[in-house]
């Protein structure tokens, strides 16, 4: 598969700075946990943040192959930075742009697109991520011209940073007539009295990467911030969290391929018995192993994007994706830590950041188990 | 304002640079080609003179098909248009024979300012503004790391090995630029696509009306006699500190003359 020259282009672009910008800080970063505001700024103003969104609205213009490309050029080096971005635009400004009316796109892209603020979409709650809704609690009741929504949210990424603007929140707004739970959701912009922030998760990884656990009590905001249409919620998300799954696909292959470039630069260099450790067929075989699963992980969200671009259902190689790729980025960080021995455990190392951040790829916008029962039902299986 | 920048297709340095056996010229197919660093700094000049000055930027670059990339680069970073000086007869112009090319294009296409890089990171030479000006009659304003342009005049700073010397010029002028100068910007993707549709002029010697015999590898004055591999770094000495370390140090620096 060839990449057409724009796409190639900003491939490039994208690698530069992340070489360049991002490689040089992140370690550091990194130990100290900070949310890099400064990387964010300049991605910002590269246009990262709106590159699926349409210029009118700040964006540019671009697709959501386009984002996918270049989360996975940013998780070659790391991936808080990448999952910073995905989330703001895959799951902040995307379903505004999708789903939002006239007004709140007029009123949240623009800001969205240039990375000056974060979105942010609450949808897990502590009891519960993957059985959504049945595990949700969070409520939101129409009083007069205003919706009162209490109850509380999980591991919500970029929703407590100084620069975090607007949560898209996931609520039970009702019944529906055959008595499952009728889900809406509604905006909540950041600082909104009753919306209270907890402070940072200490994480295994993405230590860059906010993640806060949000509360809402009796927290109101104007009946015109539901997004889209009311009880729309269930079906807003899935669409969402289907075309999620490709970016976090991309980013799983970055780091995936980051652990490769690693790896080929220090068999190189480390020797073991009077040779590189390259010089080994143990350790070729397991860069080998590496790149076929970078490579066929990189095929398998190619694919995906392909059909999602082209309109055509893509529910099943989206999953698939998710699936091939986060085992990729997991299984390779386990490999480049043992080629990189003693150093690969050492923080100051890129692996072991790559080690700690793979995990949560097979955890993250549905488990690896939640992928198997979409590609099962897609297969037909899921009324047996 | 009318602005030309003059950029330069380099082989990456990140790769392993070659010159080809047969004419002892550089070996473009053996490296990937990208953007001369400093005249990403100039482009990047360029454009905020623009953006505070209005007008027009235009890419000026000589190489071969291949060079079309760091046109491509330039106009995606947010260039109006570019002239490529393209032709199998410039092929191993030295600097006097480049500087006569891309004079006669810049005479050509017309200029109020002309930025360069204040060198390229393959040949190194670092003389081809002071030929320009010296070609096109007018100012040189060299090792800029900081432009200002004010009417019909222009003031730089010209970084000296003890600071800085203020220069001041009228238009038309040429200027080089150092790294100090800016932080360039990353193309976005708009830039990106933009650049497709940007118009890029095609120029062969006789549209820029350039006398062969000043050019190509017969044309030069000067000629690569030979070249052969840099040989491998030596092994670092270690001074062993044995409570007379810093002296051992500082002997050592001073017998390379460094203090
Ligand atoms: C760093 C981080 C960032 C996140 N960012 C966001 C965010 O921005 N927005 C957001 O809404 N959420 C976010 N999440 C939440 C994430 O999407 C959930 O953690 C994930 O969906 C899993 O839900 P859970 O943690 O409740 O696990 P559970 O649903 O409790 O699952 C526990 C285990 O049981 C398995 N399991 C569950 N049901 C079945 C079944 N039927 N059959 C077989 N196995 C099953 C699961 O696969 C898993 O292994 C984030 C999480 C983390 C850690
Ligand atoms: C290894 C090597 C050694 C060489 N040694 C010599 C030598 O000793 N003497 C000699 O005369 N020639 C030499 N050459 C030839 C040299 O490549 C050309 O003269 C070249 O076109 C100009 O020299 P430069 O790159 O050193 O320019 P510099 O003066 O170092 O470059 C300054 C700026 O000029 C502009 N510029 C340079 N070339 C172009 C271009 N083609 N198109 C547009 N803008 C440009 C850029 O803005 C650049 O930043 C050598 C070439 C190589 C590959």
């Amino acid at each position: 598969m060839k990449l057409t020259e724009e796409y190639e282009d900003l491939r490039k672009t994208v690698e530069a700075f992340a070489r360049d910008a991002v490689a040089p800080v992140i370690g550091e970063l990194y130990e100290r946990e900070e949310f890099p505001y400064d990387i964010v700024r300049q991605m910002g103003r590269m246009g990262l943040f709106g590159l699926p969104i349409p210029e009118e609205y700040g964006g540019m213009g671009g697709d959501y192959f386009a984002l996918c490309l270049a989360l996975e050029e940013l998780a070659r080096v790391d991936s808080s930075v990448s999952i910073t971005v995905e989330a703001a635009v895959s799951l902040g400004a995307m379903p505004i742009y999708r789903f939002g009316t006239a007004e709140q796109r007029a009123q949240w892209l623009p800001k969205l697109t240039t990375g000056e603020m974060l979105g942010a979409f609450g949808l897990t709650e502590p009891g519960g991520g993957s059985d959504v809704p049945g595990g949700m609690r969070t409520t939101a009741v129409l009083d007069g011209n205003e919706w009162v929504i209490n109850g509380s949210k999980a591991f919500i990424t970029n929703s407590g940073t100084d620069i975090t603007g607007v949560v898209g929140v996931a609520a039970i707004t009702g019944r529906r007539a055959d008595g499952r739970p009728e889900i809406s959701t509604i905006l909540v912009p950041a600082g909104t009295p009753g919306f209270t922030v907890a402070k940072k998760y200490s994480k295994v990884g993405w230590n860059c990467s906010d993640t806060r656990e949000l509360a809402f009590t009796d927290c109101r905001v104007p009946a015109e911030n539901l997004l889209g249409e009311r009880g729309r919620g269930y079906a807003q998300f899935l669409q969402t969290l289907d075309e999620g799954r490709i970016a976090i696909a991309a980013l799983s292959v970055g780091l995936a391929q980051g652990c490769v470039d690693e790896c080929l630069r220090y068999v190189r260099e480390r020797q073991a018995f009077g040779h590189p450790i390259g010089h080994y067929q143990a350790i070729q075989f397991k860069i080998a192993d590496m790149e076929v699963r970078t490579h066929t992980a990189r095929l398998a969200y190619y694919h995906a994007a392909e059909k999602m671009l082209a309109g055509e259902p893509f529910k099943k190689e989206a999953a698939i994706a998710k699936l091939v790729s986060s085992d990729a980025a997991m299984d390779n960080a386990r490999d480049a830590t043992q080629v990189f021995g003693g150093y690969g455990f050492m923080n100051e190392y890129p692996v072991g950041r790559f080690y700690r951040d793979a995990k949560i790829l097979e955890i993250g916008e549905g488990t690896s188990e939640v992928q198997r029962m979409l590609i099962a039902r897609q297969l037909g299986l899921g009324d047996l | 304002m009318n602005i030309v920048v003059c950029v330069k297709q380099v082989p990456d340095t990140a790769t392993e640079r070659k010159l080809r056996s047969d004419d002892k010229t550089l070996d473009r197919d053996a490296a990937d080609g990208v953007v001369n660093e400093l005249d990403e700094y100039a482009v990047e000049e360029a454009l905020r003179l623009k953006e505070a000055h209005g007008g027009e930027v235009t890419v000026l670059t000589m190489g071969p098909d291949k060079a079309s990339e760091t046109i491509r680069k330039a106009l995606a970073m947010g260039a109006d248009k570019a002239v490529h000086l393209v032709d199998d007869a410039l092929h191993g112009s030295d600097a006097l024979g480049t500087s006569y090319a891309l004079a006669q294009t810049l005479k050509k296409i017309g200029f109020d300012l002309v930025v360069l890089g204040s060198e390229s990171t393959d040949a190194r030479t670092g003389v081809l503004a002071a030929m320009l000006a010296e070609r096109l009659g007018v100012p040189q304003l060299t090792f800029a790391n900081k432009v200002e342009v004010n009417g019909t005049s222009i003031a730089i700073q010209r970084v000296t090995d003890y600071g800085y010397d203020k220069v001041e010029a009228v238009l038309p002028a040429v200027v080089s630029v150092v790294e100090k100068i800016n932080e360039p910007r990353y193309p976005s993707f708009k830039g990106i696509m933009a650049a497709k549709k940007k118009p890029v002029e095609k120029l062969g010697v006789a549209d820029a009306e350039i006398d062969v015999a000043q050019v190509g590898l017969a044309g030069s004055w000067s000629e690569v006699a030979d070249f052969a591999a840099a040989p491998p770094r030596a092994a670092g000495t270690v001074v062993k500190d044995e409570g007379d370390g810093g002296v051992k140090a500082a002997d050592f620096l001073a017998s390379k003359k460094f203090v």
